[in-house]
């Protein structure tokens, strides 16, 4: 059998050993990774402590009672008190929410991304408007649901419908829910044009040239592609809004109720507002304080099961379209 | 809808023969195209006959797919665009003001040059168009689905997954899942934007058979960067160059004997 030889161009093999090891020890590169990592044990740290305070704290006092009873006037007994009312407030007015601020918001974003001129003076207003809303302190969106739902719409209404009694201009969970509906509109409009954005441009050209008209386009094939994106951005709309108590303290929330809100005209009690009032407004603080843990507790499981809620129905969006669609 | 705006392109009494002799089907006349300030396509005039397969060749940035374009007014998603001089297809000008765009999209269809299959399943993605357009029975679309997709030569390999997702075709399915959505409303013009330039060569040989498949039923305008596909499957060609078109005649002379410099420069090889 004949040998092979390597022919004669061929480069000699080396033979020297090359080191790619660095010789030097690297302190930037060493100190910089380091830093990084203590920045992020740094956060989880502190979300680990706050949350394992309440969970400490708070598990204790929690019961089927708290849970499910509507106090008395007097809610700052840790035997008798309940958070259901505050538990029924917050969820509604989340709900009633999401249910004007995802057409609202979804609509919005259709125009800014399938129908607006990207360059044009109009579509830069809107879009720095958005921006600017979402930088408004949340006080201030409170202010504006007093003074346009309630002070103007409200009362417009109970002068047209109502003979000038006052049913819709006073604080009451629709206005509540409007105004936190403006405060997070800008969340929803930015995950819904991100979404929209994502999508191929092919699909559209593809829906386009078998004669599918824009609104076809956008109705069969550019939103069932983009509804995880929009449900992503309710998510966030909801985590924002559950616990925000400034923009509600003008405009619905109440100190105490007697009863569960039954209609969006009446006042309601509210999770994140009656943990300002049981930290602040208590006889004794000593007393108050494992229902005051309760509360925060509550307040953070209720958003929680939101989500939970939300990103389950997303999930099962996602693995439909996946499949099928 | 009143009257459709472009007439039925194949009068009822005529043969196949006499309308190769009578007008043609797609009469471009002195057609330019600006994207804002610059001009895409210069003065260009074409006149393309039915039932023809039709190549545009050219180096990238030619204007041979904005031209394909043009002709499914797909440019019109595009701001800034200002055409002038005239499209006809069937003797109407498809710039005509009151041109409805979407019975043209009907009947003037497009496959793109990267498979863009719907998110759907294989029978929606053909069903899509149907339904579009009115079709609504189930027995007729399932009808229809089934011969788009043989002629599509896809039916074989699909016929047992028609509800799971187009997304799990190879390349070449899904490029001829499209073919077969754009045939599914029977338009008369189909325009191919390098539809094989992202496939393998058997798949790309599988979409050119197709294609002189397709050439009985359908005339075929193909935008190609592949010398030898254009030479395979097409009548006539057309080669672009910098928004003019230099040359436009039968295939075999464009290749073997062309009049222009430039064109035999490009189809030897020597620039492009």
């Amino acid at each position: 059998m004949n040998t092979l030889t390597p022919p004669e161009y061929l480069p000699e093999p080396r033979t020297e050993t090359r080191h790619f090891r660095a010789e030097k020890f690297d302190f930037w590169s060493f100190f910089f990774s380091g830093l990084t990592g203590l920045a992020t044990l740094f956060i989880l740290g502190i979300l680990a402590t706050i949350l394992l305070n309440i969970l400490v704290n708070g598990w204790s006092a929690i019961s089927w009672h708290f849970v499910s009873t509507i106090p008395k006037k007097d809610f700052f007994d840790a035997n008798t008190t309940g958070v259901l009312p505050m538990i029924v407030g917050t969820a509604f007015r989340v709900i009633v929410m999401t249910i004007f601020v995802i057409p609202v918001g979804v609509i919005t974003a259709i125009y800014l991304t399938e129908y607006a001129a990207n360059t044009s003076l109009i579509t830069r207003i809107i879009r720095a408007a958005v921006n600017n809303l979402a930088g408004v302190p949340s006080i201030v969106f409170g202010l504006f649901g007093l003074g346009f739902f309630i002070n103007f719409v409200g009362k417009n209404l109970d002068a047209l419908l109502h003979n000038s009694s006052a049913v819709w201009g006073q604080p009451a969970l629709i206005w509540a829910s409007l105004t936190l509906a403006v405060m997070t509109l800008p969340v929803v409009i930015v995950a819904t044009e991100e979404s929209l954005k994502a999508i191929p441009p092919g699909l559209r050209e593809a829906s386009l040239a078998l004669g599918a008209t824009k609104l076809e386009t956008i109705l069969k094939i550019v939103l069932p592609q983009a509804l995880p994106g929009i449900m992503t951005g309710g998510i966030l709309a909801v985590s924002r809004a559950a616990g925000e108590v400034a923009p509600i303290l003008f405009t619905g929330v109440a100190y105490y109720m007697a009863s569960l809100p039954a209609h969006l005209s009446d006042q309601f009690m509210d999770l994140g507002y009656h943990i300002f009032v049981l930290s602040t407004q208590s006889p004794n603080i000593e007393q108050t304080r494992p229902i005051l843990y309760a509360t925060v507790l509550v307040l953070l499981m209720l958003t929680f099961a939101l989500n939970i809620v939300a990103i389950l129905i997303r999930a099962r969006v996602r693995k439909k379209l996946r499949a099928l669609g | 809808m009143a009257e459709p705006l472009i007439p039925k392109l194949t009068t009822p009494a005529t043969s196949a023969a006499t309308a190769k002799a009578s007008a043609p089907l797609i009469e471009i006349n002195n057609l330019s195209l600006h994207y804002g300030a610059s001009k895409a396509l210069k003065d260009i005039s074409l006149k393309l006959e039915e039932k023809v397969v039709t190549a545009f060749i050219g180096p990238s940035g030619c204007g041979k797919s904005t031209l394909l374009r043009c002709l499914n007014r797909m440019n019109d998603l595009i701001d800034n665009v200002r055409i002038e001089g005239t499209a006809k297809i069937g003797g109407h000008d498809i710039y005509d003001r009151d041109v409805d765009v979407i019975e043209l999209r009907k009947r003037v269809g497009m496959v793109f040059q990267k498979s863009n299959p719907f998110p759907k399943s294989i029978y929606e993605n053909v069903a899509y168009g149907l339904r579009l357009h009115g079709m609504k029975a189930k027995s007729n679309l399932d009808a229809r689905i089934e011969e788009c997709l043989r002629a599509s030569a896809l039916w074989d390999e699909v016929k047992d997954r028609l509800h799971s997702s187009a997304l799990g075709l190879s390349g070449g399915q899904q490029q001829r899942l499209c073919i077969a959505r754009a045939i599914a409303i029977k338009p008369e013009i189909i325009l191919m934007d390098e539809p094989a330039s992202a496939l393998d060569p058997i798949a790309t040989s599988r979409v050119e058979d197709l294609i002189l498949d397709l050439k009985k039923d359908f005339t075929i305008v193909i935008v190609t960067h592949n010398m030898q596909q254009a030479a395979r499957i097409s009548d006539q060609t057309a080669f672009f160059y910098i928004g003019e078109l230099v040359e436009f005649g039968a295939t075999s002379k464009i290749f073997t004997n062309p009049t222009q410099k430039r064109t035999e420069d490009y189809v030897t090889g020597r620039f492009g």
